[in-house]
């Protein structure tokens, strides 16, 4: 079968039989429940496949379904997990029931997110088990692993992938599937209660899981020492940056090489490689999590080479180049790009509702009052900060630009207004419109309004049909929720609707409503056959 | 046999249908292949490629190595030039389509940029959107570069038409049809313009 890194982790899930899938939408991490939606076999057994609010309700949707006894998957991508750590942390003390996988794909290098965080070390963080597939057939694997770890511990598992796999195709070759776990209940009716008196007794049993795990990495199938004549140096590789090495050397490395693929990284075969070896070289996509651990803080006795100590690059995703200079081997890159191409940054879709409502906005509150004004958010509307609009201000984290815009015109700054889109509304952006409500505070909020999940295409959004209810539920003043559809038509009108609202003082809510180009065509092309 | 390919466009111009019907003729004739996509933000009509890897041993970058790939293939005349670095320098091929595809205020001199394709030595630029037209198939500037760059693929040009047919099989017989006839021409537009 030749599938995605994403797509064979579903597959996967759903042939170790899974009972529900859990995500908010999110580059690179998107295509896992796509799949499981498109899926036949998903859908004759009524396998959980439909979105979650944000990341943190997809999280605690797949620990409910473990704590029912069956298997369940949580997904999003790195960023996703920073929503979902409550539930993420505390899933460490309260342990599992059925197997329960979080999955989270890792953006290095940003192609399509706002940092590049590395989510081994949250998943150290929260005590887990961690698993690093370093192709597809791997991805496709070690779910299985995944979820017999997990039961076996009573713990979760962080599977943990990066755009490449996420978005890499290649053959893989799939198993007889296994039937779904029946309904059963905990053993333990208080082993998901962290009241303190049961929390101690959980977290020391957490704890002393971690030896357990130690030994599981260091007899894990994933993870293997392979000898080299070439003690020179020996070389970690985890996950992906081992196909990236093994490139280089066309599948026989001359150093002995330690592959990581199952954390704890597992500390005898590494012992062995820093015995053996004068120096060690890490290799590690994302931070350098393994790098530190094994520098210690006193930086002696082992000589380490990796992102630390400039070899590599201290940020940035890695690939065969980047390894190969690493190594020292001759450089194999072709001729330069020529002067005369230009950069091509991605922009709003011709046709595009944002780009309406930001000519309004410009007219109506960047021209009059300067540019610094609007708080942004995340999806395609981010793109309003670019030309040829240049508005938007910040762009920091879902839901952030109500309560940052709130924040601003706490400090006195006028206007404050904020721009976020249906999905990323419902998502993050209700709870900080109430702290506006009740604080009376003087901000615009736009909500552009597309009616979809654009930036990761086209996925459907909780807000569909039901987000003027919302807004008022919240306690806005019917008289300044304002709907009004962007079109050019409509632009005199937008920007009189803008410029009464900035001068109301309190909480303003305008609802730019038009569906997106891409799915308007996707679904009129689906209507003509 | 092995072949290492960056797949060049704008986001929204449909590389991954090329990719498509390469990995059903790889698949079809027992190679092993990687692929490795752009999705997000970048869709949204920005620089988009594809690292499309196939080979008869097992494959371990799904990235291709600088300064490796045997081939460009490039749907749009600028983009081709993005990925001069990953072109092996001393034997890579270049097959692209003519027609800039201009989306951005500070995109160069058609003139010069037609000039700067000329310059490189192994360069199959080809009107894609003509050829397609002329084969009465105006949409198909996708199958007509793909065509051309079959030649150098190393892959049975009749596999590759095979995979043509099944893979718009189910759109009916007179887009197979259209989309054969789109690869053809370009294949033969290849054929005679790599030996002059």
């Amino acid at each position: 079968m030749m599938i995605l890194g994403d797509e064979a982790i579903a597959q996967a899930a759903l042939d170790a039989g899974i009972s529900g899938f859990y995500a908010y939408p999110g580059t690179p991490s998107t295509e896992i429940m796509e799949y499981a939606q498109a899926s036949k076999v998903a859908a004759e057994r009524n396998v959980h496949r439909t979105w979650s609010a944000n990341e943190k309700t997809a999280v605690e949707g797949a620990l409910g379904m473990s704590y029912a006894g069956k298997r369940s998957m949580a997904m999003m991508k790195h960023v996703g997990l920073n929503v979902a750590m409550d539930p993420f942390v505390n899933s460490g003390v309260t342990g599992a029931n059925g197997g329960c996988i979080v999955t989270v794909a890792d953006d290095p290098s940003m192609h399509s997110s706002q940092d590049e965080q590395d989510s081994r070390i949250l998943a150290k963080f929260a005590l887990l088990p961690i698993l690093e597939p370093s192709n597809q057939q791997e991805a496709y694997d070690m779910v299985f692993h995944g979820y017999e770890l997990s039961e076996k511990y009573k713990t979760p598992v962080l599977m943990r992938v990066t755009t490449r796999l996420s978005h890499s195709r290649s053959g893989v070759e799939l198993r007889d599937p296994i039937a779904p776990n029946e309904l059963k209940l905990p053993e333990d009716k208080r082993q998901f209660v962290l009241l303190p008196a049961l929390a101690k007794k959980s977290y020391r049993r957490t704890l002393e899981n971690q030896k357990k795990f130690m030994e599981e990495s260091e007899n894990s199938p994933w993870n293997k020492y392979i000898d080299g004549a070439d003690k020179s140096l020996g070389i970690i590789a985890c996950g992906l940056a081992f196909n990236y090495l093994m490139e280089n050397f066309d599948g026989v490395c001359p150093y002995p090489v330690v592959k990581v693929c199952q954390y704890p990284a597992p500390k005898k075969l590494i012992a062995r490689l820093a015995s053996e070896c004068e120096k060690v070289l890490v290799l590690e996509e994302g931070m350098p999590m393994v790098e530190e651990a094994l520098r210690g803080l006193l930086d002696k006795d082992i000589k380490v080479l990796g992102r630390m100590s400039g070899e590599l690059p201290r940020d940035g995703e890695l690939n065969p180049n980047l390894i190969a200079a690493a190594l020292g081997l001759k450089e194999t890159i072709g001729k330069d790009v020529p002067a005369l191409v230009a950069g091509r940054p991605p922009k709003l879709c011709p046709g595009c509702s944002h780009a309406d409502f930001y000519a309004a906005y410009v007219e109506a509150v960047k021209d009059k009052y300067g540019d610094g004004h609007l708080f942004g958010d995340i999806g395609c509307y981010t793109l309003g900060a670019l030309p040829p609009f240049q508005a938007v201000n910040s762009c920091v984290d879902m839901g952030a630009s109500i309560t940052m815009a709130k924040g601003a015109a706490d400090a006195g700054m006028f206007p404050a207004c904020a721009v976020i889109g249906d999905s990323t509304f419902t998502h993050s952006g209700m709870t900080g419109l109430l702290d506006a409500v009740i604080d009376k505070a003087n901000i615009v909020v736009f909500i552009s309004d597309n009616s979809t999940t654009g930036m990761t295409g086209g996925q459907k959004s909780h807000a569909e049909g039901r987000l003027y209810q919302i807004v008022k539920g919240l306690g806005v003043d019917e008289n300044h929720i304002r709907v009004v559809v962007p079109t050019k038509a409509n632009h005199e009108e937008m920007v009189k609707v803008i410029t009464e609202e900035i001068e109301y003082n309190g909480v303003s809510v305008i609802i730019p409503q038009r569906e997106c180009m891409q799915t308007l065509r996707r679904k009129t092309k689906a209507a003509k056959k | 046999m092995k072949c290492d390919m960056i797949l060049a466009g704008v986001g929204g111009q449909g590389i991954l249908s090329i990719a498509q019907i390469f990995g059903y003729a790889a698949v079809e004739s027992g190679l092993y292949l990687k692929q490795a996509e752009v999705h997000g933000m970048s869709q949204r009509g920005g620089d988009v490629q594809s690292h499309f890897r196939i080979s008869d041993k097992p494959i371990w970058s799904d990235l291709v190595p600088m300064g490796k790939a045997d081939i460009i293939i490039s749907v749009e005349p600028m983009e081709s030039l993005r990925y001069l670095p990953w072109l092996n320098p001393e034997t890579g091929w270049i097959v692209t389509n003519t027609n800039p595809f201009i989306n951005i205020d500070n995109y160069p001199n058609v003139d010069e940029l037609m000039a700067e394709l000329k310059k490189q030595p192994r360069c199959i630029a080809i009107d894609g959107d003509g050829i397609a037209k002329e084969v009465n198939n105006a949409r198909g500037m996708n199958m007509v570069i793909a065509g051309a760059a079959s030649l150098f693929t190393g892959l049975d040009i009749n596999v590759i038409r095979k995979g043509v047919e099944v893979i718009f099989g189910s759109k009916g017989e007179e887009i197979v049809k259209a989309n054969l006839a789109a690869i053809n021409a370009g294949w033969e537009f290849a054929e005679k313009n790599s030996k002059k």
